[in-house]
């Protein structure tokens, strides 16, 4: 008969399906990080004065700074002189159809199942594929441009709407925050950038997939996304990469600027080469997400964490304006010797300020996780109310999960309330499932995603179902 | 003589390295209803759990035939595929999966193992209506999660309606009066009895002859100490009820 608990171990086994390595020629700096450097990067994108100065600024702070050291998952010490900090698609194209889009890139996409073409066609998402580091095809564009949405490479906005990223670059996120947040600020290669003008409702899912490539770069991606009075915007991320021996760092940041009465909608599914089955060789996904919500705003973080071999982050928002809303809805399942420590922050600073935050942990294999999240209600925040459940799985005997809320009211007429679980799937629910039919593989992600949907639901339809297969891939494996 | 549908062989089984089934044999046809009864800790429920393929007993002698043919290598999946159905004591709670969902995934499981085309969400839904009527079972509990904030009486009706859903061959029902008031212990008898046919075999296993005045079985058997000791018609469910079970393991043990 089998063992269910080796059964379980082999489902934690599966190798990653998305690696591969694509040989597209990459026209790139050498290693190293440098005042020159930050210069050759701003010249490589025809950067205005002030732009380079911003990025000298960070570079400068950020060699007054030390590597944070206060989080659960450790890791050999980064060498940053290492790091290739610039490269760049050779055949940068500059193309109106997808036939002249290097071929290899397009292959590339058809394996990750991210056809742009089928996308253009079918679903009315727009994508701005982001291919290392250069945006190489925005979709859609004429269409959102015709209701003044703006929605193009982070380069391109810098050069045809300095004026809003003048303005609103670093605003969430200064250059000074953090030590890979103002890594970023000095490096940051490209990323996207949204513009919803007043009291508009953009038509569609906006879509940016990431992806890392040219061995040894780290990924330095940069998102700045306004929602102007009023307007509403649904913006999903979704990420995968291929294999590899050396850890890869990415340090991106994103910003959202959620003006009165406007409504940000972030989702993020996450599916990053998280290293073998011993840890080595995944991804270093330390990013810093961040949303301001002014007077009657409301911004909503989903996201679905399945990749990375560590994944530290915890996207957050600032509740300034009265009667502001934040909601993070999270699920992050890791195995093997995956690593993360992600959660959110809550700061209420307005009045009537309400948050939510749910929060799905799944560990399998050797896998250790943390939540780490603050709700802070300032002084002046009267009638705040924030309310939390963080659930945590554990498949099998030898993964970790832990729980670690704070929680600072300066206000008495606050209301806070955190709740928090730790189960296992217990053998009696697969049997149950098995009894009725199902194999051991189904019953699991089944499981799993009972104890998702909460989060699950809160993404836009066509995303619950790739992350609810995306769970289902991830606990895949040879059973029996 | 035809195959029976399901031959126990001299079982011997064991969990956690303690022997709990030392030797126990029973063959039931296709059409009858078989009781077993015993005391506490005499084996019932191991059994039912040997003959679904639970992982954590292991058979160390003996042969559990299904359809004539050895079942002791398949997996629990495959058991449930062939036709065996085991309601369950304890029900367990499915959190945020919805019943039906879970249901017709299960149905089409199986339905795929038997070279059948899968069942779309019409036909599904009017399955569902038509069984869901057998055992009187509240639509609201069809969406929600599976057995998730039920009463008692809701998770045994729940198992009820999955036995009259998935239509196995043999249904095993372990202790599935046990918590029942006497008017669920009605609703759920008034399905089984609804479900019997002649292809269609039950073991029922009690505690009690109580549930035995609802679904009249064919034989009874006594089980103690992991074994059979005695087997007989519905009389002997009402002997035990007056008498008890020593008088049989005093048999047993001058025997």
């Amino acid at each position: 008969m089998p063992d269910t608990n080796e059964s379980i171990e082999a489902l934690a086994q599966q190798e990653y399906k998305h690696g591969w390595v694509s040989h597209v020629d990459a026209d790139q700096l050498p290693p190293g990080l440098n005042e020159d450097i930050v210069h050759a990067i701003s010249a490589k994108k025809h950067e205005p004065e002030w732009l380079t100065e911003w990025r000298l600024r960070a570079f400068r702070h950020w060699l007054t700074m030390r590597e944070p050291e206060w989080q659960k998952p450790k890791y050999p010490k980064i060498d940053y002189q290492g790091i290739i900090y610039y490269s760049a698609p050779k055949k940068k194209p500059e193309v109106s159809s997808l036939d002249e889009v290097d071929p290899e890139l397009l292959e590339t996409f058809e394996k990750l199942g991210i056809s742009l073409d089928e996308q253009k066609r079918l679903s009315g998402v727009a994508v701005d594929a982001v291919f290392d580091s250069v945006s190489v095809k925005t979709t859609f564009r004429e269409e959102l441009s015709k209701q003044g949405i703006i929605f193009c490479s982070f380069s391109e906005a810098v050069t045809d709407h300095p004026e809003l990223v003048k303005k609103y670059l670093g605003s969430v996120v200064p250059y000074t925050d953090n030590y890979f947040a103002t890594l970023n600020s000095a490096v940051f290669s490209d990323g996207s950038f949204c513009y919803i003008p007043p009291g508009v409702r953009c038509p569609m899912e906006l879509s940016t997939y990431f992806r890392i490539n040219s061995a040894g770069t780290g990924q330095f991606e940069r998102t700045l996304l306004i929602a102007d009075e009023g307007a509403y915007v649904s913006y999903l991320e979704g990420c995968t990469a291929p294999q590899r021996d050396e850890n890869q760092l990415h340090a991106a940041v994103v910003e959202l600027v959620a003006l009165k009465g406007a409504h940000i909608k972030y989702s993020t599914v996450q599916n990053w080469y998280p290293g073998d089955k011993d840890g080595k060789g995944g991804v270093y996904n330390f990013v810093t997400k961040r949303g301001m919500a002014s007077e009657n705003a409301k911004i909503s973080w989903t996201q679905v964490e399945t990749g990375s071999a560590i994944t530290w982050k915890y996207p957050s928002c600032v509740l300034k304006g009265d009667n502001s809303v934040g909601e993070f809805y999270s699920v992050a399942l890791t195995r093997d010797r995956q690593m993360a420590d992600t959660g959110t922050k809550m700061i209420h600073i307005g009045k009537n300020t309400k948050s939510t935050i749910v929060s799905k942990g799944i560990s399998a294999g050797h896998a250790d996780q943390t939540y780490r999240g603050l709700v802070k209600i300032m002084k002046g925040a009267t009638g705040a109310r924030n309310y939390s459940v963080c659930d945590s799985l554990l498949i099998g005997g030898t993964c970790g999960a832990h729980t670690t809320p704070y929680i600072e009211s300066a206000n008495p007429t606050a209301v806070v309330e955190h709740e928090a679980s730790t189960s296992k799937i217990s053998d009696d629910q697969i049997f149950f499932l098995r009894q009725r039919g199902l194999s051991e593989e189904d019953a699991v992600s089944m499981i799993v995603n009972g104890f998702c949907k909460d989060v699950l639901s809160e993404l836009p339809m066509e995303f619950a179902v790739e992350a609810q297969k995306l769970l289902g891939v991830k606990l895949e494996g040879a059973v029996g | 003589m035809t195959t029976p549908l399901l031959e126990i062989r001299d079982l011997h089984a064991s969990v956690d390295g303690t022997e709990i089934l030392h030797g126990l044999s029973l063959s039931i046809n296709a059409g009858e209803v078989h009781a077993i009864m015993g005391t506490n800790g005499s084996g019932k429920s191991t059994l039912t759990k040997v003959i679904a393929g639970h992982p954590d007993y292991e058979v160390t002698g003996g042969d559990v035939l299904f359809k004539g043919r050895s079942i002791l290598q398949d997996e629990p999946e495959e058991r449930a595929c062939a036709g065996i159905f085991l309601a369950f004591q304890y029900p367990v709670e499915v959190p945020g999966v919805s019943n039906l969902y879970f249901l017709r995934s299960a149905l089409n499981a199986q339905r795929k193992s038997r070279g059948e085309a899968e069942l779309s969400g019409a036909e599904f839904l009017a399955l569902v209506k038509e069984k869901a009527k057998l055992v009187d079972i509240d639509q609201a509990l069809l969406n929600r999660s599976v057995n998730e904030g039920f009463s008692g009486g809701e998770k045994k009706r729940n198992e009820i309606f999955q036995l009259a859903m998935l239509a196995p061959t043999l249904a095993i029902l372990d202790e599935t009066d046990s918590g029942l008031d006497i008017d669920a212990l009605k609703t759920v008898a008034a399905g089984v009895n609804s479900l019997r046919s002649p292809e269609r075999a039950f073991l029922l296993v009690t505690h009690y002859q109580r549930l035995l005045n609802y679904i009249e079985p064919d034989f009874v058997h006594v089980l103690l100490d992991g074994r059979v000791v005695k087997s007989g018609g519905k009389q002997l469910a009402l002997e035990l009820e007056d008498k008890g079970y020593a008088w049989i393991e005093e048999e047993a043990a001058s025997a």
